[in-house]
């Protein structure tokens, strides 16, 4: 019998999750360029002098930039399950923001079902428990497939 | 030329898991490099170091660590930090210094003792430090992002994991012979592919070891050169660029890319405008090298640089390593001393060990891997944090 554990976000701040899971950038709001992690006291446009930023939530799908897998368990400060399981590490690049970001890919996927250009979606998923807690992190899934683990 | 720096002396301890502190790695290639230049310590007038984060305070101050086991003379000292491109940052401060008149001959050092396996970031719990995040949230190693690029030759240009076999085929072969090497065995396409999977499409033997080494040279102005020898090789650029916003490739450490959104990517893109910058300054381009020292982290790394250097156009890497232009004996070799395949990853020497074989090519003393004719070559590197590494050697 296991009890209910607290499902908290493995880091404050980077992502929201309200139904559905989304990014949180930050846009300049002189420049209208988009950050994240969130950029907060100067813009990183060398041509843009803002210091005040927006915090926005980033578009939740993306196309597969390119995709690779840990085969053995990474080192700490990463907490790797024993047995560790190898899992898929993705870059996707979202339209709207043009720029790419990394995640996981939810479990139950195979390097051969990707492929670059990939439509890809964010999902909510554990990174890792502990006796307490389980922590919750943004992970991709192949638009338009269910399940995994 | 007034831009140019004369080599006079180059020096390698041998790379390896020798198990002792960096320093003595140090050492023994300053005063080899020195020996090599019919100099002394004591005609050295600045020393530069790249730094080391995995030993301790020494290693964040090495050129002082260096200055103080050669024993103090009250020689100047600079120590630098780039990530992989260390020993650019000491052989530029070096250079800097003597184009300006600041001295006449300067010493760099880099070396390392390396931990075994994976690079983990440094120890604590940091949840502002993107290198410690990256491990954190998503296990990024440094293989996951060489992974991500192999991959994409592969999606994007048709590469295989055979082509990617065949450099470090090709590099195993180049360092048989190289006495500073740590691997000195040839292998197989069919041994590499066997090797099990670390991040796919990468192979264990596809993805460079870390090491202990340490390597130097001895720098000095023409003119002082010119008194002891009459055809010193020298350094004709050295290029320490950082990318240009916004850079749209994903690299280490980071989660994301810069976003394109309201500013264009520039038409130059980082790993291109490493090089660019180097044959700017020294005058020369592409088809004037005769070799290159690139930084096989992985197999299919080897290849964006062929293309990042100007080698090929992007999408050919493959041709030309299939051609064997790349190849001892080809059209430009590249990575002749056997490379990161057969050395390993010594971090803040291996910028400066790059500079040491495409030296010991051109003075003809690269026994055993000689480059016939050899009269150029460029070196090509990328520390971490946005650091470019590129240094240009010619007669």
């Amino acid at each position: 019998m296991s009890t209910q554990k607290k499902r908290v976000p493995a880091i404050e701040g980077w992502f929201v999750a309200d139904g559905t899971v989304a990014l949180l950038g930050s846009q300049c709001t002189s420049c209208r360029s988009y950050f994240f992690p969130k950029e907060s006291f100067f813009c990183r446009n060398p041509a843009c002098q803002g210091t005040e930023f927006e915090e926005v939530p980033l578009s939740r799908r993306g196309t597969l930039w390119s995709y690779t897998n840990n085969a053995y368990p990474p080192p700490a400060p990463y907490v790797a399950p024993d047995p560790f399981v190898p899992y898929i590490v993705a870059a996707v690049e979202l339209g709207t923001e043009k720029m790419v970001v990394l995640g996981q890919v939810v479990k139950g996927f195979e390097i051969a079902d990707l492929r670059v250009g990939m439509e890809m979606e964010l999902e909510l998923d554990t990174l890792f428990e502990d006796a307490e807690n389980e922590y919750l992190v943004w992970k991709w899934r192949p638009v338009g497939t269910r399940g995994g683990a | 030329m007034q831009k140019d720096v004369a080599i006079l002396g180059v020096a390698m301890h041998p790379w390896g898991k020798w198990g002792r502190n960096f320093v003595e790695y140090g050492v023994h290639a300053a005063n080899e490099a020195l020996a090599d230049a019919g100099l002394e310590w004591k005609d050295v007038e600045l020393i530069t170091g790249g730094e080391t984060i995995r030993n301790g305070y020494p290693g964040f101050v090495s050129g002082a660590s260096f200055a103080q086991a050669l024993g103090w003379t009250g020689a100047p000292v600079m120590s630098s930090y780039g990530a992989c491109a260390s020993g650019t940052q000491a052989i530029a401060t070096a250079r800097a210094h003597i184009l300006a008149g600041l001295c006449d001959v300067a010493l760099v050092v880099g070396a390392d003792a390396a931990p075994k396996g994976f690079f983990a970031p440094a120890g604590g719990e940091r949840k502002d430090d993107p290198d410690w995040l990256r491990f954190r949230l998503l296990g990024a190693t440094n293989p996951i992002y060489f992974g991500l690029y192999a991959r994409r030759r592969m999606d994007v240009h048709g590469a295989t994991t055979k082509d990617f076999a065949r450099v470090k085929v090709k590099n195993s072969r180049h360092g048989l012979e190289n006495p500073k090497a740590r691997y000195k065995k040839a292998v197989t396409e069919e041994e590499i592919l066997a090797s099990p999977i670390v991040s796919d499409p990468l192979h264990l033997l596809e993805i460079c070891a870390t090491s202990d080494g340490g390597a130097a040279l001895v720098l000095a102005s023409m003119e002082y050169a010119r008194k002891r020898t009459t055809d010193p090789v020298k350094i004709k650029a050295v290029s320490t660029v950082t990318p240009t916003y916004p850079n749209a490739v994903i690299e280490m450490p980071n989660f994301a890319t810069d976003s394109a959104y309201a500013v264009p990517v520039p038409t130059t893109p980082f790993k291109d405008s490493i090089a660019k910058a180097a044959y700017e300054q020294a005058g020369l381009g592409p088809e004037d090298m005769s070799m290159a020292e690139v930084y096989d982290l992985s197999t299919a790394l080897e290849l964006d640089w062929y293309e990042n250097i100007g080698l090929c156009k992007q999408g050919d890497a493959e041709k030309i390593l299939n051609d064997g232009d790349t190849t001892i004996g080809g059209r430009v070799p590249v990575n002749p001393s056997g490379g990161l395949a057969c050395f390993g990853e010594a971090i803040p020497a291996q910028a400066i060990a790059q500079v040491c074989e495409l030296t010991w090519q051109l003075r003809g003393q690269a026994k055993g891997r000689q480059i016939e004719n050899a009269r150029a070559g460029i070196t090509a590197n990328q520390g971490l944090f946005g650091h470019g590494s590129s240094v240009i050697v010619a007669k």
